[in-house]
Parts: C-alpha cells; sequence; structure tokens
C-alpha cells in the first residue's frame, strides 16, 4: 500500500492509497481521478497516462523500459520528467511520491 | 446514397466480427472508418505485438488477428469505406441517415458503433501559434510532396515518419529535423541515414529541442524551438511538420444524442442497443457493469447486438437461431457445401 498524491495541472491535490502491485495509472482511473486518461487500458500503446515526476523520486522509481520512451514521444509536451503512469508499479517503497499531471493528455 | 441494413462505424476487431454475425443471420452491412486500412487499434497501435487472449488462438499479433478476420467474412462480400468519417446521424422514419466526410450517404434502419475509443486522428503541437498555420503550412500528414521543393521545412518527430520524411525532403528541401531526445525510435538503418545527413549538413539535426513557437505575418516564416534547459533557437521555416503518432477522439459521436458516461456509451447487455432505438455500441466504446475492455468481450457483444439489428431490418420475420454446423441456410450464406 503507498499514499500517492496526484496533482492536476490546475494544482488541485488528490492524495489516494493505492494497493500494491496496481499501477499509478490505475490508482487513479479507479479512484475518478480526472487528468489521467489512459485510453489504451494500459497497454503502453496511447501516451494519455503522461505524468511528470520531480527528481527526487524521480531516479527512485524503477526505469524506464524497452518502448516508454518511445511512447513518450508522442505525449503532450514531454519532458525530462515524464513517465507514463501505467508503467509505474505501486509497492510499499512509493508511500508518498507525487505525480504532477500535463496541461492536457493529447 | 446507399440502402444497407446495418452500418458499422469502425473496422476493428468487434466491427468486423459483428459483421460476420450480420452475415451469418443474413442481414447486409457497410463498414465505415476513419483510418486508411482494416483493424482499428490492432493494426494501427500493435500490428507486430502479440495478442494471449484470443479464444482458442494462443498466440497471433494484431495483423494476424485482422488478416482471419477480414478472411471470415470474405463469403459476405461486405463493403469499406475507409479514410472516411461518420460525421452525423438523424433519424427519418424507421431508417437513419448517415453522413460522412466524404459526403457518402447510407439509409438504414440500424447502426452498430465499434468506434473503439473514438477515431485515429493525428497529435498536433502544443502550441497556440500552430493552429492559425494548421492546414496551411503547419502539417501532419504529405499529401503532395512537391510543395516543399526548395522550401525551408522544420520537422518535428523522432519516428519512421518522422526520419523518412527528413531523409525524402533532403534531396529537394532545405531540411531541419528536430526530436525532443538524443534517441530516435525510427528504422536503424533511417538514423544512420539522418545522422550521415547531419554531417554532411545536408540536414541540420536538433536533439533535445521541443516546438516553442511559430511565426509569421500572414504566411509562415520562422519556428522558435527551445531545449530542456530554456534556451531558443529561431529557424527559417516556410513549412513546419510534425509526426508525433496519432490520438484517439471520440470526434462527432459525441453530438449524437447518445447518453455518454465520459467517453463511453453505456448500453443494455441484452442485445447492446443505446439508448437510441436502432443504434447499437460494442466493443471498448461500451460499457455495462462489469465491462472487460477484451476483444472477446467485443466479439460477444457484436454477435448479440447482430441479432438486436435483425429485429428493425425484418420486422416481419421472426429471428431463428441456428447453429453454422448444422444450418443448410447459413452454409449457403458462406458458400460451403
Amino acid at each position: 500500500m503507498a499514499k500517492i498524491k496526484y496533482i492536476e495541472h490546475n494544482g488541485k491535490e488528490h492524495i489516494v492509497e493505492v494497493q500494491n502491485g496496481l499501477t499509478v495509472m490505475e490508482g487513479a482511473v479507479q479512484n475518478d481521478i480526472p487528468g489521467i486518461d489512459a485510453d489504451c487500458g494500459g497497454s503502453m500503446s496511447c501516451a494519455t497516462c503522461h505524468v511528470y515526476v520531480k527528481e527526487d523520486w524521480y531516479n527512485k522509481l524503477p526505469k524506464k523500459e524497452m518502448g516508454e520512451d518511445d511512447m513518450l514521444d508522442q505525449a503532450y509536451e514531454p519532458n525530462t520528467n515524464s513517465r507514463l503512469s501505467c508503467q509505474i508499479m505501486v509497492s510499499d517503497d512509493l508511500d508518498g511520491l507525487s505525480v504532477y499531471m500535463p496541461e492536457k493528455q493529447v | 446514397m446507399i440502402k444497407t441494413d446495418v452500418v458499422i462505424v469502425g473496422a476493428g476487431p468487434t466491427g468486423l466480427f459483428c459483421a460476420h454475425q450480420l452475415g451469418i443471420i443474413g442481414l447486409k452491412c457497410e463498414i465505415v472508418d476513419n483510418l486508411d486500412k482494416i483493424g482499428g487499434q490492432c493494426i494501427e497501435l500493435y500490428p507486430d505485438k502479440p495478442i494471449y487472449d484470443i479464444p482458442a488462438v494462443p498466440e497471433c499479433t494484431g495483423e494476424e488477428l485482422t488478416n482471419n478476420l477480414v478472411e471470415q467474412i470474405k463469403p459476405f462480400n461486405f463493403k469499406f469505406h475507409l479514410n472516411d468519417r461518420v460525421q452525423e446521424l438523424k433519424k427519418e422514419n424507421d431508417n437513419w441517415i448517415i453522413k460522412t466526410t466524404n459526403r457518402k450517404e447510407f439509409h438504414a434502419p440500424n447502426v452498430v458503433i465499434a468506434g473503439g475509443v473514438g477515431s485515429f486522428e493525428p497529435r498536433k503541437f502544443p502550441t497556440k501559434s500552430a493552429e492559425k498555420f494548421d492546414g496551411t503550412s503547419v502539417l501532419y500528414s504529405i499529401k503532395d510532396k512537391t510543395i516543399f521543393k526548395d522550401k525551408s521545412v522544420a520537422i518535428f518527430g523522432g519516428g519512421d515518419s518522422a526520419l523518412d520524411w527528413a531523409i525524402e525532403l533532403s534531396n529537394t528541401s532545405k531540411v531541419s529535423l528536430i526530436h525532443r531526445r538524443d534517441e530516435f525510435r525510427g528504422a536503424h538503418a533511417s538514423v544512420q541515414k539522418i545522422k550521415e545527413l547531419s554531417e554532411k549538413n545536408i540536414i541540420n539535426l536538433f536533439t533535445k529541442y521541443s516546438i516553442k513557437d511559430v511565426k509569421g505575418n500572414g504566411s509562415l516564416e520562422e519556428v522558435e524551438i527551445k531545449s530542456e534547459d530554456g534556451e531558443s533557437k529561431i529557424l527559417k521555416a516556410d513549412y513546419v511538420l510534425g509526426f508525433f503518432g496519432l490520438i484517439m477522439q471520440l470526434g462527432p459521436i459525441a453530438e449524437w444524442g447518445l447518453n455518454l458516461d465520459k467517453k463511453v456509451i453505456p448500453v443494455n447487455t441484452e442485445n447492446f442497443e443505446t439508448n437510441k432505438k436502432g443504434i447499437f455500441a460494442i466493443g471498448d466504446i461500451c460499457t455495462y457493469p462489469g465491462k472487460l475492455k477484451l476483444i472477446l468481450s467485443g466479439f460477444h457483444e457484436g454477435a448479440l447486438a447482430a441479432r438486436g439489428c435483425f429485429k428493425y431490418a425484418r420486422p416481419n420475420e421472426k429471428y431463428r437461431f441456428e447453429f453454422t454446423t448444422a444450418s443448410s441456410t447459413i452454409k449457403d450464406r458462406l458458400g460451403v457445401k
């Protein structure tokens, strides 16, 4: 279980507890948090669950696997802090993680 | 004007199998899809990725699945209308009048929406200023490459479309290629070629840059790009091309008066009809308690929606359930003995 803070582009914060084994994307979708669309349902083929993670946490997350950066190329305003939230698996280690949403997903 | 029993919106696996079921029960249909090819997400998003959860098919790719579904409906000779999008739905007596972007018109008592997450549209630049030039000098696809001859062209993106066009246009245009990181996802040979052309100064390559602004009085004159640490550069550009893949947009479906729950359409699970009589929704675009976004669920939904269509297409006939193994009528329809 990890407490995750989802921060909308307008600054509105949502803190939810997400079960281990779910992804950060699923944590948002299951709790009706706006700003993460996840059109493809988590198959890493749409880039609409794009989030920014600040350096402190970014470096602690498991590294990106092959293909994630390719999809991020197609995201809305990606930068070096970008991740696809469907590729971040929740575990106890992620307790306290904050993710920032882009202005929009497409 | 084309009269038919059913218009299917979307040529993905769900739409294709629904067409099969319509053929089996003796109905006609026409299939419309915004993409230039059959297969929907399977062909656009993951043609080479293996799928492991199609019943009785241990493993197949999106492309193989599509080819098999197309093969399965061949006996019925249904017509596909690709590169076209259903724009407008209107009820007239017992028929729906269906109008497309390419000005085709269908009359049918039934419409089956098998539209996935919507139609695929090119992903556009985030910059507001790019909208002003959209379609004239800011482009997301190329129809006629001769317009770029002897012009300055700024190409954004790191995939095959961006690389291929950069290489191709560098023969006759002054090309800049801009990509947000050092690595490219395009084919290895194209990446090598780009590096070679960049070393020879035939292509201006800017990696770790993205678009900031486009400028011009009337016509486009320059594009401003920014690096991650905020440094910006101005490039002369007559055309700006963006190749960021496709996104799915619900598009005109949102305007047909259907109940919507976020981006999906609630249906009943008896025949997958929506709140509008004669309009059905199946596959990823429909929702109901327990909905799974699996291809196999879409097949089931299509089979039931096809029976739902029967009642409006043949109001004076009673639908009779038959097995393909036993029915001689169905075998005739399939052209087998």
